[in-house]
């Protein structure tokens, strides 16, 4: 049906958007493959930037402090919302789910950089949880909350558990309500029902979920910077280190790309679940 | 016995979600200089802080600026994509649609850092132009997808009445499929405002002396605990709920159902 006028239309709709993802997309990411190939005051090609990621501890340890809290906070938010979007699908009446929903995913509106503040008021020394812990005589002195592990794990569940309450949600209710009836008919208790018919079939969508939340938490700068604090680093805080205190773009540029190499084996790895299929 | 524990449940897990929300505006309202307990309150005098504090006012100012022609860039060229996409039949037509959504998969630090390395080397200096060009890089991916998907064959129809009448092409793409796919539009264009209006590390990366408004947020930060972050928090919270249930009633309420 197109002819040769009509294509040029066509081509002339799509180019700017082509034009763009070129100019600023692959682009700079080219650039920054070469960077990364080019060690900071060396005077030729080299993989220096990459072997010292291998070779250089604190750097191996940003990896795997990286992968640690992600595989917690992953495990954590799955195993929160599970429950709670079961509630919401199952337990409670139809007519308030929308409502409850809506209500369960409200702070996700807080910006991304307050929320973690929001929470360092809540775990500080003298915070909300220490004060109240003092004052109920559990604690003679306030315990160390904030600047560690815990809190940036904390503050990555928070928000994780409302995205994945959301997708767990949608996938419950798309089930349909025969295969719970099938099971209980022929015999099954609540429990046999749950782990070999309604978890099998939500599985695709729980790994999607958890995907979503590997790669989103992994590459996350500003949860472990205000939460963590310095006493440990992970992979985006050492990467920002890198720009910002010492000017060193190739450094940088080599560990973004091995972060983005394990996000893609990791993809790779849950690949089976995630098909993504247009409607 | 299983509702008592559900309730139990939804109301711990409602208590984790809004917890620090409600610390964080409840000490927004501290009378004293500390934004922990006790709490000697209401007052109004951090929020009348946030709003003297020229540097804050003018990221709220430089936040929207960004957000909103940024977006609109991306919903252009992600709809005239999509429509190029939809209408035509273009040779690697797949592999070009694949491209195009490639930054979708890419994390914002990459995006951002790649971006800085160019223009450094290029010379172009820091700035809310630099950061909106990256804001765009995001934002188009998710316009494209989201309008490409319901570009339909009905509305092509509708589209080749217009053209056999006499419109040009420009006039269709203008009045015909832009007014038919404008749900779709509209919530390109929101959620594109609302990922811009809350971005950090490319705006963190490319900007420098006029900044938006996270980055301000951000650098308060280095002063402590504040009430006065609490106040500007709690400002943004209430303008991103406002524009959250703005969407929800234009954009969701006309959905078939």
């Amino acid at each position: 049906m197109s002819n040769g006028a009509n294509t040029r239309a066509g081509w002339l709709a799509v180019s700017p958007a082509i034009l763009w993802t070129v100019l600023f997309f692959i682009v700079p990411f080219i650039g920054m493959v070469l960077t990364s190939l080019w060690p900071k005051g060396a005077d030729s090609w080299s993989l220096a930037d990459y072997s010292q990621f291998f070779e250089n501890d604190a750097y191996w340890r940003a990896m795997t402090n990286s992968l640690e809290v992600t595989g917690m906070v992953t495990f954590f938010s799955v195993v929160l919302a599970y429950p709670f979007a079961w509630i919401l699908a199952f337990v409670l009446p139809e007519r308030w789910q929308r409502l409850a929903l809506m209500f369960a995913v409200l702070p996700f509106w807080t910006s991304y950089v307050v929320r973690s503040y929001a929470w360092l008021l809540v775990l500080s020394e003298n915070g909300v949880i220490n004060s109240a812990l003092v004052n109920l005589g559990i604690f003679n002195q306030p315990i160390q909350l904030a600047n560690t592990r815990f809190a940036t794990v904390i503050g990555f569940v928070h928000f994780f558990v409302m995205l994945l309450t959301l997708t767990i949600y949608a996938n419950l209710k798309q089930l349909s309500p025969n295969y719970r009836k099938a099971a209980t008919d022929l015999g099954a208790s609540a429990f046999q029902t749950f782990i070999h018919v309604i978890l099998p079939l939500t599985l695709p969508g729980i790994m999607v979920g958890a995907f979503l939340t590997f790669v989103l938490a992994i590459g996350d700068y500003i949860t472990p910077q205000i939460l963590g604090g310095n006493n440990e680093l992970l992979m985006p805080q050492l990467i920002m280190m890198q720009i910002g205190r010492r000017g060193d773009f190739a450094s940088a540029s080599a560990l973004s790309i091995i972060l983005m190499v394990v996000v893609s084996i990791a993809y790779l790895a849950c690949a089976r679940w995630l098909k993504i299929e247009r409607a | 016995m299983m509702r008592i524990v559900s309730t139990f449940y939804a109301a711990l897990i409602y208590g984790f979600v809004f917890l620090p929300v409600a610390v964080l505006i409840l000490f927004s309202f501290q009378g004293s200089l500390f934004p922990i307990p006790p709490f000697n309150g209401p007052s109004l005098r951090w929020y009348g802080a946030v709003l003297t504090d020229a540097r804050l006012t003018s990221g709220l100012g430089n936040s929207i600026l960004v957000a909103s022609l940024s977006s609109f860039t991306a919903t252009l060229l992600g709809f005239l994509a999509a429509w190029g996409f939809a209408r035509f039949t273009l040779p690697a037509s797949g592999a070009l649609r694949a491209l195009i959504t490639l930054p979708l998969m890419v994390s914002y630090l990459i995006i951002g850092m790649g971006l800085l390395i160019v223009f450094t080397s290029l010379g172009v200096s820091k700035s809310l132009f630099a950061a909106g060009i990256g804001h765009v890089v995001i934002n188009m991916p998710l316009c494209f997808a989201i309008i490409y998907s319901q570009m339909g064959d009905h509305q092509a129809n509708i589209e080749r009445a217009a053209r056999d009448l006499g419109a040009s092409e420009f006039k269709v793409l203008g009045l015909i499929t832009a007014p038919m796919l404008w749900p779709a539009l509209f919530a390109g264009f929101f959620l594109s405002m609302t990922f811009s209006w809350d971005e950090f590390v490319i705006a963190f990366l490319l900007t420098r002396f006029q900044t938006t408004l996270p980055i301000e947020i951000w650098n308060l930060l280095h002063a402590g605990l504040n009430p006065k972050t609490n106040a500007v928090g709690s400002l943004v919270f209430g303008i991103s709920i406002f524009f959250a249930i703005v969407f929800e009633i234009f954009a969701l309420r006309k959905k078939p159902s």
